[in-house]
């Protein structure tokens, strides 16, 4: 197994002691296999025990390692020392605040999680002593978006949410979206705060970072343009004699 | 332990230098003033049209086929196409995902369509310019 040493700079930031990040640089000894967080985690064992990060599965289903890595927002479990050049610089994730060293707060899309009601919502009950049957072509339109793990990386790659941290945001309005589009939900007008608001879908101006960026190749640029397709469409509507009000 | 955050200034005038992700979308973005002006070129063309004055028209019409403004329209075109044209095509697809059967039609599909439709709308105006 061929070795090779990494320069980690690593951002470090204690809110008791200092009054802003800094970095500190680490030599670590790795495998060529490892991931990044393979190395984070041979620093907190055998060079620092004070590094703070998160992680917990180490296979990209958690969603809980998310850090920028080189300038870029990625899951440390997924990025491998291999693809590295020998400096490597890891950051707390962009666009949130730092709780310390490379834990970032996720207050804000934790609460915004809520509002999207992400679970289904029934106004008919299901037929008596009978499951929803959904057929497949219409599982396939929302399934990728039930591959996101939260980690947060396409908040982290979206500048209109780091200008503006009222917008929504890519994660929980494409998990919105998903449920809008589910053929068992029934919900869609009660997530229509959510879309049809300044801070919804209208303030995206379309960069497409979100999807570029993530880990699950799930595509939150794609959700919130055809939110604004439907949020178009609703408005439409209406305006037509009989539309709703 | 108490809770300090730390919140991480973001420039609110140069924020798309960060990366190149962000710079490609505002060249992209920027192609608005190119339709800010070619809106106020054809209000003018409209207005020199609409007085009356075949004169002004003719000089007006010559003033265009100066090695300036030919370069200017030509890069002009090059420059929409690439950053917006191309680009807008690109990612149609997201905002029309086109389901066939159970699975989603490749993206290329939708993008094929727009070109498609594209040129025939060009045909169209061009056939109503008189061009053929």
């Amino acid at each position: 197994m061929s070795k090779r040493t990494l320069e980690l700079e690593v951002l470090r930031y204690d809110p008791e002691q200092d009054a802003e990040p800094y970095f500190k640089t680490y030599q670590v000894p790795c495998e060529n296999d490892w991931a990044i967080l393979d190395a984070l985690n041979y620093v907190k064992e055998e060079l620092d025990t004070t590094l703070a990060y998160r992680w917990s599965c180490h296979m990209m289903v958690c969603g809980s390692c998310g850090m920028m890595i080189n300038g870029e927002p990625v899951l440390t479990c997924k990025t491998f020392v291999r693809d590295l050049p020998d400096k490597v610089r890891v950051e707390p994730l962009e666009n949130f605040p730092i709780e310390r060293d490379l834990v970032v707060v996720l207050d804000d899309v934790m609460e915004k999680l809520q509002m999207a009601k992400p679970y289904i919502i029934r106004k008919d009950p299901p037929p008596e002593g009978k499951e929803h049957i959904q057929p497949r072509s219409a599982l396939y339109k929302f399934k990728q978006y039930t591959m996101c793990v939260n980690c947060m990386c396409c908040y982290a790659a979206c500048p209109q949410y780091a200008l503006d941290s009222d917008f929504i945001g890519p994660a929980v309005l494409a998990l919105a979206h998903r449920y809008n589009i589910d053929s068992r939900d029934q919900g869609k007008s009660e997530r229509l705060d959510l879309l049809a608001d300044h801070d919804g879908v209208w303030n995206c101006s379309f960069v497409g970072a979100c999807s570029e960026v993530c880990p699950k190749n799930v595509d939150p640029a794609a959700a919130l343009q055809q939110m604004k397709v439907d949020g178009a469409k609703e408005f439409w509507l209406q305006k037509l004699p009989g539309g709703k009000s | 332990m108490s809770r300090n955050p730390y919140v991480r200034p973001v420039s609110k005038t140069t924020w798309y230098m960060r990366n190149g992700r962000y710079r490609k979308y505002m060249l992209r973005e920027v192609t608005c003033l190119l339709v800010g002006f070619y809106s106020f070129f054809t209000i003018c063309a409209l207005a020199i049209l609409a007085g009356g004055s075949e004169t002004a028209w003719n000089d007006f019409l010559a003033s265009q086929q100066t090695g300036f403004w030919v370069s200017f329209h030509a890069a002009a075109l090059i420059y929409y196409l690439v950053y917006m044209t191309f680009d807008w095509f690109k990612l149609a697809p997201k905002a029309l995902p086109l389901q066939l059967g159970e699975q989603k039609a490749p993206d290329w599909v939708v993008i094929v369509a727009h070109y498609v439709a594209w040129v025939v709308v060009t045909l169209v105006v061009l056939g109503f310019a008189g061009v053929f």
